[in-house]
């Protein structure tokens, strides 16, 4: 009897101590989230109050190494928002039409065989699309369109469209796999063609998480800075389709390295920026995530 | 209970011993310039086989190995350029290892084999767009530079006296990254460090004057830059660290800094 109630006590003790250990562990995550969210903050402040915040946000030019050091981010911003917006005309229909045909039309080979290959998309890194897009991409829209350099707003539209392929396909896929199978045979028991079916009963059925999919894919791609930085040129102009622009991630990765001084302070607040627009977008993602549960 | 108690106190144990080897052990440890690397690494290999001393070489940048030196984070900082003025007032002390080439590269069907330094620098200010009027075919000339505080383009700009004026269609993060750029577009020119030049572009003469290691230790090549090793004076490198500082800095070594393309000077 008193060493069942040892083993008891004993049991009860290492609970605790994993219970603790599981504490900590959980902790430790939103210790990081705290830390990098107070740390953007105090070192993104200062460069905002000394620069001014309307001549930071929407000053046209950029140039900290000047003998008159200017710090606008207007174009940086500007080229984060239409990089981003391109990036979703041109990814948005190819994803959402692949997402539709994979889920209700293709056949079980063909649905395994694409998402297989549409999982391999998500897991190239970044790097690589980049290389691509320097070696191939660039060049071509040098040939096409008849330009003296590829490197372009253009550019980066389509590498990023390609690189959020996969969160779109495999987010509104998983959406319209769980549309009820009774809302498409009662459309079809009505006399609606399959297409009308897909379009009209699917797709509104599972349209809170095609929204959270494009969501995800623009978080994706304003995230982006390795190989946006391979193929926009990097310089700080006001963003035009056929012009080098710079993006908010690239003018943080592409100064970091060296930058001193207000220079260096003005990359964090451009950090600050970024780490804002993204909560914003995570916020966005909630109220729709919130909005499929309803 | 036990048995955790005792695993715990062998963990302990282990780490305190591992952190004991960790003191004795010979160490010197360099960051900084992304362009000294071939170099450094060579000299430091070198290094390790003679002393049997650990070397480590981290590439982060001319500004961020100059601002670890001053930290205490590393012992010798490497800059590919002079320190400047509010550097050398924190108490910095620079001393040069080896002089750097900046190569200029263009594609290599571009005709174009020679420029004068004035060239060059109208070029890249935007005054000349076309390569006819600089003896080639008919294009708009493409500039290919370096990021606002590259060492490669702080060099290159203070030497054309370009400073805050070039016209870039690319600013990009890497020598690899120019050279990349510059061999896919038949009308780009761009600058790397001569040790990083390849077969893919052509290295045209400057002022008739081809680069390369003659031309530059004489001082006829114009568009070159030093290799500087940065320490912090009045403090005192650990013993490795200065046996390390001696070598390098000897006549020894200079067949190794010749090897990694740049120019010895000691």
């Amino acid at each position: 009897m008193r060493q069942l109630g040892e083993i008891m006590k004993s049991n009860k003790a290492f609970e605790k101590i994993v219970h603790g250990v599981f504490l900590i562990l959980g902790l430790v995550t939103v210790a990081c989230v705290l830390l990098i969210t107070v740390y953007l903050v105090i070192s993104g402040i200062p460069a905002i109050i000394e620069i001014g915040l309307w001549d930071f946000l929407f000053g046209k030019v950029w140039d900290p190494a000047a003998a008159n050091p200017q710090y606008g981010i207007l174009s940086f911003i500007l080229s984060s928002i239409y990089g981003t917006a391109g990036a979703l005309v041109i990814g948005v229909p190819i994803g959402f039409f692949t997402a539709v045909y994979l889920s209700k039309k293709a056949s079980p080979k063909v649905k395994e065989l694409m998402s297989t290959a549409v999982s391999l998309l998500a897991g190239i890194p970044s790097v690589v699309y980049g290389l691509v897009g320097m070696v191939v991409l660039v060049p071509g829209i040098r040939e096409i369109f008849n330009l003296p350099d590829g490197a372009s707003l253009l550019a980066a539209m389509i590498v990023l469209a390609i690189m959020i392929l996969p969160s779109i396909i495999k987010v509104s896929i998983t959406a319209l796999d769980a549309v009820p199978k009774e809302y498409e045979d009662a459309s079809l028991a009505l006399g609606a063609t399959p297409e009308e079916t897909w379009f009209r009963v699917s797709v509104p059925a599972a349209k809170s998480g095609i929204a959270t999919a494009v969501v995800l894919g623009v978080g994706r791609a304003i995230g982006e800075a390795m190989a946006v930085m391979m193929v926009s040129g990097n310089v700080a102009n006001m963003p035009s389709l056929f012009e080098s622009v710079r993006f908010l991630t690239t003018a943080v990765s592409g100064g970091m390295g060296y930058a001193d001084g207000l220079y260096r302070d003005a990359l964090f607040s451009i950090a600050l920026v970024l780490f804002l627009f993204i909560m914003l977008i995570n916020a966005t993602l909630n109220f729709f995530l919130k909005g499929e549960k309803k | 209970m036990k048995k955790l108690v005792c695993m715990i106190l062998a963990m302990v144990m282990a780490l305190s011993l591992a952190a004991c080897g960790g003191k004795e052990e010979k160490s010197v440890s360099t960051d900084g310039s992304t362009s000294m690397q071939k170099v450094i690494n060579a000299l430091g290999e070198a290094f390790m086989e003679e002393t049997g001393a650990n070397f480590t070489y981290n590439a982060t940048g001319s500004g961020t190995g100059i601002k670890a030196v001053n930290d205490g984070t590393c012992d010798i900082g490497l800059s590919s350029r002079y320190l400047k003025d509010s550097e050398k007032a924190e108490g910095l002390k620079e001393t040069v290892l080896a002089i750097d080439g900046i190569a200029i590269i263009v594609h290599t069907e571009n005709t174009v084999a020679d420029l004068t330094v004035e060239q060059i620098s109208a070029i890249f200010k935007g005054e000349i767009t076309n390569w006819n009027d600089v003896g080639g075919k008919d294009g708009e000339i493409v500039c290919i530079g370096r990021e606002e505080s590259s060492g490669t383009r702080d060099g290159f700009e203070s030497i054309t006296d370009t400073e805050d004026a070039c016209a870039y269609r690319q600013e990009l993060t890497s020598n690899g990254a120019v050279l990349t750029a510059v061999a896919e577009n038949p009308n780009a020119i761009g600058y790397v460090s001569l040790s990083s030049v390849k077969d893919t572009v052509k290295a045209i003469s400057v002022g008739s004057v081809a680069p390369s290691e003659e031309s530059i230790k004489d001082g006829s090549y114009a568009i070159q830059r030093p290799f500087v090793l940065v320490t912090k004076e009045g403090v005192e490198l650990s013993k490795t660290a200065q046996e390390f500082f001696d070598f390098i800095t000897s006549s020894a070594v200079n067949e190794i800094i010749s090897a990694a393309g740049v120019v010895p000077v000691n």
